[in-house]
């Protein structure tokens, strides 16, 4: 296993389809009374949050103390990074306190590679989200979802998502979920495709392994996911499309367009949606809408990616296998 | 003042010479001079050409003297072969006045290690609203001839019309920094494949060749000259040479970076590699090569930019645009031009001395090497191979992305007007 988190291109097939075996065993430690491992007792992992993120901070904050690792919480508003420290200055300090482990979500792009790579600090570095770049545990919480849902929860182990069809709908330029999870679902064998109106995919997708399609109704019946992206409203001030309701018309999930799906494929979301615009209450609240399983399921896998990175040697769980119900 | 013989020089690449510099001038050059009173400098088979001249220069004073000043940097153009720098306008406060552009001139007198030729701002405070007393800066010491708004494109059409009318009646020249402001809001590298790829905003080609070609149909509707700074494109090479076909008077040039470095280092996210125009593909490397080559492209200028070394120690959104160049570039273009067998040292003469200094009207720099010339010479050791060192340079800051990197070719002597300025690769 590899020491940082950085992008979900640098996991490959086996390392992937550890984690999500490894988030499987941690998903039973939330069935027990006592939602506790000592796996990570005695080290600490610092949140480093350039950017406001409470799901995604509560999400990591969870899966450390569920292993036991001291927590530090670190959010740029009001700290001394306001007061113009650098990047560099801010981990170092951090860790001559003593940190293992950094998780970053940053504004910037590269930023976590920079902290990784620069020789700045030697703790391991796990990306919360940088710019529009990656974010790979969301695109794991999301592979671990589709396994789960498309082959089944102790069926799916060793495996990965051969064959499955996953549409990733929406905002695609300024998306690092969607570079993530092109390139995990590629890595684990999903033929992936985009479907954004031309203005918000970027020039060079073509390299991407995926297709991309404008006409999200041809696209819809033969998904076994349909991943809907959040737009933000600003967007249209920048001339990406004309107005909200435009878009929603054209790349919104309604319950027409979800009925277009095979009766298994399952809809997802990585939150925050933004309803009435990339998607509608009554798929929202459907049940075949994953949202909060992800936000669950986000736990379990940090707790894997926490455990792995930090060095655990042993197994994470000794208890036998719960039975599926 | 004293006598020297540069003796066996491979002058422009020739056959070897001997060149005798008397006082401030070249006296003689032919073979088996006399050494009588003179010092001896055994070129043994080194290539000698005129001072080089870069158009394009940020010597960073006044307002970021921690990053360089006119001394630090005419140092490091010595010690790159330089005998004549044209320094941007860009500083803090801005050199749109005759006091700024005769401060800058006047240092650069008093540093004694190549001649500074200031530029002047196109537009007050390089806002591009308003245009700076270019007659004024013309006719204050510094005698400025080259306008620009460089660090910031002149975007309103009308603006960049009246500057290339209006410096025809003194004969000057608007260099233009050729970057359509609202396609690159954001930007942070080359549009394309690897953009897409690492999450950073999409710089794209059309942003510059969009301007260069409005740019040389204002200056044929108008009939003045326009100089197109830091191309780096394929399609603006077609532009421009679609231009020149159209007997358009406009001139270009290319920086060392950009005919050798593609958007492909990017992806080690270290700013180091982050410059304004941006690094592009390979494609354009190899255009912009054949470019400068047929003479599309007309000069090599540096747009050598200090930065302190927090500005570029720090994650690629935050980091300062620039590099440094002066004292790597005659070895980049030997690398990308001459060992490729694109140009010869006479073409590099062409490119990196005498053109620059006709389209910058730099009296006396320039010149052909032979008698009665002004002695501003560069003696370069083309067999030397080694890595790039930042400790070892002269200039303040120490942004180059070659560190390391292995480039043929050193410049041993520089000589400004007859005075040793580098000797031995060590400043005087």
């Amino acid at each position: 296993m590899m020491r940082h988190l950085i992008s979900a291109a640098d996991l490959t097939r086996d390392d992937a389809v550890l984690i999500l075996d490894t988030a499987e065993e941690m998903a039973r430690v939330a069935d027990r009374p006592i939602k506790k491992l000592p796996a990570l007792r005695g080290r600490t992992v610092v949140n480093l949050f350039f950017e406001d993120s409470t799901r995604t901070r509560i999400s990591f904050e969870a899966a450390e103390k569920r292993l036991s690792a001291d927590v530090i919480n670190f959010a740029a508003k009001g700290s001394s990074v306001s007061k113009g420290e650098s990047l560099k200055d801010t981990a170092q300090t951090l860790e001559a306190m003593g940190v293992d482990a950094v998780v970053i979500r940053h504004g910037a792009s590269g930023a976590p590679y920079r902290l990784a790579t620069s020789g700045w600090i030697d703790a391991s570095v796990i990306n919360a989200g940088d710019g529009t770049h990656q974010h790979p545990t969301q695109a794991l919480l999301d592979a671990f979802t589709m396994r789960r849902r498309l082959v089944g929860r102790d069926a799916g182990l060793g495996q990965d998502l051969a064959g499955k069809n996953v549409t990733i709908v929406g905002d695609i330029l300024h998306s690092r979920v969607a570079r993530s999870n092109v390139d995990l679902l590629h890595t684990l064998g999903a033929e992936v495709t985009l479907v954004a109106p031309p203005t918000l995919v970027p020039v060079g997708v073509e390299h991407w392994p995926c297709e991309v399609s404008y006409d999200l109704d041809r696209v819809l019946p033969k998904s076994d996911a349909v991943m809907m992206l959040r737009v933000q409203r600003e967007r249209m001030n920048a001339a990406f499309f004309p107005t909200e309701r435009e878009y929603s018309r054209r790349y919104g999930l309604d319950g027409d367009r979800m009925a277009k799906m095979p009766e298994h494929a399952v809809v997802m979301h990585p939150g925050p949606m933004v309803r009435g615009m990339e998607i509608t209450a009554e798929v929202a609240d459907s049940d075949r809408c994953t949202v909060v399983e992800q936000v669950a399921n986000g736990v379990s896998i940090r707790m894997a990616v926490l455990y792995l990175l930090l060095g655990g040697n042993e197994p994470a769980v000794t208890h036998s296998r719960t039975e599926e119900k | 003042m004293s006598k020297i013989l540069i003796r066996g020089a491979k002058v422009l690449g020739g056959e070897a010479q001997d060149v005798l510099v008397d006082g401030e001038t070249i006296a003689e050059v032919g073979s088996g001079l006399g050494a009588e009173g003179a010092t001896v400098v055994e070129a043994d088979g080194r290539i000698l050409l005129p001072g080089l001249v870069d158009l394009h220069t940020h010597l960073r004073e006044p307002g970021r003297e921690d990053s360089e000043t006119v001394l630090t940097g005419t140092r490091a153009a010595a010690s790159g072969g330089f005998t004549s720098v044209f320094a941007m306008a860009n500083t803090f406060p801005v050199a749109d006045t005759a006091g700024v552009v005769e401060q800058v001139w006047r240092l650069g007198k008093e540093s004694g290690y190549c001649d500074v030729q200031p530029i002047g701002a196109v537009t007050v405070g390089l806002e591009g609203k308003k245009l700076a007393e270019l007659g004024a800066m013309h006719e204050s010491a510094a005698g400025v001839t080259v306008f620009s708004d460089d660090g910031k494109c002149v975007d309103d059409a009308v603006i960049m019309r009246r500057a290339l009318e209006y410096v025809k009646a003194f004969g000057g020249v608007v260099a233009q920094h050729a970057q359509e402001p609202r396609l690159t809001e954001g930007a942070q590298m080359n549009e394309g494949v690897v953009s897409a790829e690492l999450g950073l905003g999409g710089w794209p080609a059309v942003a510059e060749e969009s301007i260069i070609a409005r740019d040389v149909l204002l200056a044929e509707h108008v009939g003045s000259r326009v100089h197109i700074c830091h191309l780096s494109t394929a399609g603006s090479v077609e532009i421009v040479r679609w231009a020149k076909s159209r007997g358009i008077d406009v001139t270009a040039e290319v920086t060392p970076h950009h005919l050798l470095l593609t958007d492909e280092l990017v992806r080690t996210y270290n700013p180091v590699y982050k410059v304004n125009p941006p690094l592009r593909t390979e494609r354009d490397v190899m255009a912009l090569r054949e470019a400068l080559a047929d003479g599309t492209i007309d000069i090599v200028a540096t747009d050598h930019a200090p930065h302190p070394h927090e500005d570029k120690d720090c994650e690629w959104g935050a980091a300062a645009m620039g590099m440094v160049g002066l004292e790597t570039a005659l070895s980049v273009v030997q690398h990308t031009m001459v060992d490729t067998g694109l140009l010869t040292w006479a073409g590099v003469a062409e490119r990196m001395s005498h053109t620059p200094a006709r389209i910058g009207r730099a009296t006396g720099h320039g010149r052909p090497v032979s008698a009665g010339e002004p002695a501003n010479l560069t003696l370069v050791d083309p067999a030397y191979r080694g890595a790039v060192d930042p400790a070892g340079f002269a200039s303040r800051s120490r942004n180059t992305p070659y560190e390391g990197r292995e480039l043929p070719g050193r410049v041993t002597h520089t000589w400004l007007r007859g005075r040793a300025t580098l000797v031995d690769g060590k400043l005087q």
